[in-house]
């Protein structure tokens, strides 16, 4: 049995929280903005529901969970949520991801 | 909206389940003993809505008082420190 998931911490040993002010910069503006509007909390269409994001971001294999960043997490998430919705394919992210990685 | 089982002040006791899914009872409180300290409404619920369903009927959503001396065994502060969780009908049992 699965008791406890992977991204469910609290109360297990872990260091002192050192909280940090910082700026975000702009590629995790851009995720965060896409996820209120895909989430549709302004208004416009709801392509899938936070409750789902959440779940793909618990859904990730723990080696990922733990080295991801915040954003990062949230960005594959969404990835996740889109190909479950059929907004998106895998082959239509695949070409994408790769035209972007040839721009050099 | 559903109606509210559990009045403020009623002691309630978190299941102590393990089910798979995206849940919102966090693996620390399952199973732990507190005490209503207001009902937060009646919402979707998330268990539901995370697997792309609609997550009706609304659940009542409580925020619970627990001591933290209940949840955690090695607990060295002050005997009536609190933790509050926010935890759906469904999780709780009346005592």
């Amino acid at each position: 049995m699965i008791e406890r998931s992977h991204h469910d911490m609290g109360g297990l040993p872990a260091g002192k929280v050192e909280p940090v002010e910082h700026d975000y910069v702009q590629w995790e503006r851009r995720v965060d903005a896409m996820c209120v509007l895909l989430w549709g909390l302004k208004g416009g269409q709801r392509y899938f529901t936070v409750d789902e994001h959440r779940r793909a971001i618990e859904s990730m294999p723990p080696a990922a969970y733990d080295s991801l960043a915040y954003y990062e997490k949230w960005v594959v998430g969404l990835a996740q949520c889109l190909l479950q919705r059929g907004v998106i394919t895998s082959a239509e992210l695949a070409r994408k991801m790769m035209e972007v990685e040839n721009r050099g | 909206m559903a109606e509210a089982r559990f009045a403020v002040g009623r002691k309630v006791r978190v299941m102590k389940a393990y089910p798979v899914g995206h849940l919102r009872t966090p693996f620390y409180i399952r199973g732990c003993t507190g005490e209503v300290e207001r009902v937060c409404g009646a919402f979707p619920n998330p268990e539901e809505l995370s697997q792309m369903r609609p997550g009706e009927p609304r659940v009542p959503l409580y925020r619970v008082r627990f001591r933290q001396k209940d949840v955690w065994p090695d607990y060295a502060g002050p005997a009536n420190d609190a933790l509050e969780v926010e935890i759906y009908e469904h999780w709780l049992e009346g005592l």
